[in-house]
């Protein structure tokens, strides 16, 4: 494909044929303002925030999908691009709950961020009829307020790209709105949880159902013992809240700030991502041994076991029974260490921070209660968690980098680190199911073939004279193409990690809202992935089952892995659930 | 419509001879997405209106989300998800209509009807629609009573007008 040469604002550019405007204009470093706009999935250009002028055209044109054509004279901020942009902003805002003082995204909503760049604030403008719509707060993760609805169908856009589609745009003109078919409530239909949705809106419409209160009341509460886990992910990508730059790893600070807001133990997920992987290489031997059901796939991820339910319950027997590691956090602190320290599980009150919403959909789900009380009884996202530090009044930048997690489910191995990245949960696996099979240590930890931002990864080892067939998907629109070759029994996989969220957790639906700008031009999923492979590369354990806490674990409680005891305390079993 | 008609000559009366023809409509249509407003249109023909059911076997062969045909159905207003009353009422709200008081008129009935445009009586007596312009300014305002043109009705007519359909 040959180069296009135009100009913009007077200053000629060269760029490939079928660039956009916008794209052209990035090179100049100009960035035009956009709203609807995702890349690849909501190309639609329907909310003219971005137009520009271009020299013989009637009308201004929408630069997010116009491409570029020889010889082509662009204006990106004249007078009249200005005032269309301003008029769109004033329609948008004309219908919009302008209610920003307290709205969970005030200082992160796009829409806000450019009525002040471009000054739209005449309140008397908007005066007149609005439609009302009430919260929609079915489910137990997200809360949809339609009043604060700009219509840009970013969150329709991800629904889709998942292959969930749920949501859509209803009626039309004055009376459109986003909901579900015959408009249900987002718990009525087959929402999956991921949160997608969320991290992909604009303004304040789509949050997570805020569980902060419970966790201050807890913590205020002299006969709680509260403890807290943070997932792998989460040290990666808070300090982005904070003003770091994105894929810093803030481990130290976050379990100062942990510690500063009040837990009493502040304990890491990764102990029991290494835990999960034990107990799942067990189950992935078990069932190459024995004739079980293959592929396994694993059942870190909630969401992907929603949609496993809804989409494909046929294949639930695939799914490994493994509770996931937030849920084996919780099952072994309310048993475990429970008896450790003497604590009646009933008073233990366990907190996770996790880069998901559909983990509090999991810990809610029944199955999920070794101990006789739930595992988990608070899952906040990494969004609810900057919320109490900045409650809390704690400078999270100025916080020393020492902290260290608490002993006993606080040293953890590389393999867990790498749990938060797609290809993570399987390399982890294999590093453990690889030595089991040899019988003897395995220099090479690295299994690079399952690592990186594809959608789906396949590769096959060769482990002990067998060839291991493996695959990884993340985004369930992946998911959706492994399902159908396995339906068809086209696919001869052993094993199978699936993450629902594209990229895995580190672009899961709980972590910090990024404006869409960033999502579009800048790989989030590659740089947040990168420092958890980076933490990996320098733990001095990188092998789940040589966690000397996990052997203490089996030795003094559970027995082996698989026993009849592990399979009390950290397996669960799924439901088939309908469609509509 | 004429063409439905025709093509489901047996008066579909029974589920199976309903879905049967719905079957037909889908074949025809070759279950592809653009064919999809053709598609509701017959099924509409068909079953008198689009219920919920149909709509979920409708997704469920063309292999579309359930959310992106209720967006179509709801953005016609020619769709409707609620089943159609014994006698449809049509109030033209064109320019000419409009001027001369359709929306009183509209209202009136409205108001007598005790439901909202788009509804039907609970007795399933009617079911009530507005249109654009019916290209008969002349007879300003105008209504459609199953196809029947009334002209030059006021809001004092619309009892009259009401008890003739039982």
């Amino acid at each position: 494909m040959g180069n296009v040469n135009i100009k913009i604002n007077g200053t000629p550019v060269s760029v490939p044929e079928g660039t956009t405007i916008l794209e052209a204009a990035r090179k100049l470093g100009i960035e035009i303002p956009t709203l609807c706009f995702l890349k690849e999935i909501n190309e639609i250009g329907a909310c003219r925030i971005c137009v520009v002028e271009v020299k013989g055209a009637r009308n201004l044109v929408a630069s997010c999908v116009q491409k570029v054509t020889e010889g082509m004279e662009v204006f990106t901020h004249t007078p009249k691009v200005q005032k269309s942009r301003k008029l769109t902003l004033e329609l948008i805002l004309s219908t919009h709950d302008k209610q920003c003082l307290s709205c969970v995204r005030s200082g992160s909503c796009e829409l806000q961020m450019l009525c002040q760049e471009f000054g739209v604030d005449d309140e008397q403008y908007y005066e007149g009829h609005n439609p009302q719509y009430y919260n929609d707060d079915s489910t137990v993760h997200l809360v949809r307020d339609n009043n604060k609805c700009i219509l840009c169908r970013r969150c329709v856009a991800a629904c889709q790209a998942q292959n969930v589609n749920v949501i859509g745009t209803n009626s039309r003109g004055f009376n459109t709105h986003i909901g579900c078919a015959f408009e249900r409530d987002l718990g009525d239909v087959a929402c999956v949880s991921c949160g997608q949705c969320i991290v992909n809106c604009p303004t304040g419409a789509l949050t997570e159902k805020d569980d902060t209160e419970k966790v201050w009341e807890a913590l205020a509460d002299p006969t709680k013992h509260v403890i807290v886990h943070t997932a792998p992910s989460i040290r990666v990508t808070l300090g982005e809240s904070f003003g770091m730059k994105i894929g810093t790893n803030v481990k130290g600070k976050m379990i100062n700030a942990l510690r500063r807001i009040g837990f009493e133990k502040v304990f890491d997920t990764d102990v029991t991502a290494d835990l999960t992987i034990v107990e799942e290489a067990h189950e992935l031997l078990d069932r190459i041994n024995n004739g079980g059901k293959l592929p396994l796939i694993t059942s870190c991820s909630p969401g992907w076991i929603k949609f496993c339910e809804h989409f494909y319950p046929e294949l639930i027997p695939h799914l490994s029974t493994c509770k996931s590691p937030q849920q084996m956090f919780g099952a072994i602190a309310k048993t475990w260490y429970a008896q450790q320290e003497g604590i009646d599980p009933k008073d233990i009150f366990v907190v996770s921070i996790m880069p998901c919403t559909a983990k509090k959909f999991e810990a809610k789900r029944s199955g999920q209660a070794a101990s006789g009380y739930p595992d988990i009884d608070v899952a906040l996202t990494t969004r609810e968690l900057v919320r109490m530090i900045n409650r809390a009044s704690i400078r999270f930048k100025d916080l020393p980098d020492d902290g260290e997690f608490d002993n006993p489910i606080g040293l953890s191995t590389g393999a867990g680190a790498i749990f938060g990245a797609t290809g993570g949960v399987m390399e982890a696996a294999l590093r453990t199911a690889a030595e089991w099979l040899e019988g003897k240590p395995i220099e090479n930890v690295e299994y690079t073939e399952v690592r990186g931002i594809k959608g789906i990864k396949e590769a096959i080892y060769k482990i002990a004279g067998m060839e291991v067939k493996v695959a990884v998907a993340s985004g369930l629109k992946n998911a959706t193409i492994l399902m159908d070759k396995i339906k068809k029994g086209e696919a001869g996989y052993h094993f199978i990690e699936i993450m629902a969220c594209p990229g895995g957790c580190v672009n899961g639906g709980g972590q910090p809202v990024q404006h869409a700008v960033v999502r579009n031009f800048v790989d989030l999923v590659a740089r947040r992935a990168k420092a958890l492979y980076e933490e990996d590369r320098h733990l001095p354990l990188r092998k789940s089952h040589d966690n000397p806490a996990i052997k203490a674990l089996y030795d003094e409680f559970l027995g082996s892995p698989g026993s009849h005891k592990a399979h009390e305390i950290l397996h669960t079993h799924y439901v088939a659930r309908q469609i509509y | 419509m004429k063409e439905v008609r025709e093509c489901c000559c047996h008066h579909p009366e029974t589920k199976e001879e309903l879905y049967e023809a719905l079957n037909q409509v889908l074949d025809k249509y070759e279950r592809k997405e653009s064919n999809l407003i053709q598609i509701l249109h017959m099924t509409q023909a068909i079953f008198g209106y689009l219920p919920e059911d149909v709509l979920k076997y409708i997704a469920e062969e063309m292999d579309l989300p359930l959310s992106k045909i209720f967006g179509v159905v709801t953005f016609y207003s020619l769709f409707s998800t609620q089943p159609k009353g014994r006698h449809t009422i049509q109030v033209c709200m064109g320019t000419a209509c409009y001027v001369k008081g359709a929306d009183k008129v509209l209202n009136e009935i409205l108001d007598k009807l005790g439901i909202k445009l788009g509804e039907t009586t609970k007795d399933g007596r009617f079911s009530v629609q507005v249109m654009r312009c019916i290209g008969a300014c002349g007879l300003a305002p105008a209504i459609s009573i199953d196809g029947d043109i009334l002209k030059h009705v006021t809001v004092n007519m619309v009892d009259d007008i009401l008890k003739r359909y039982e």
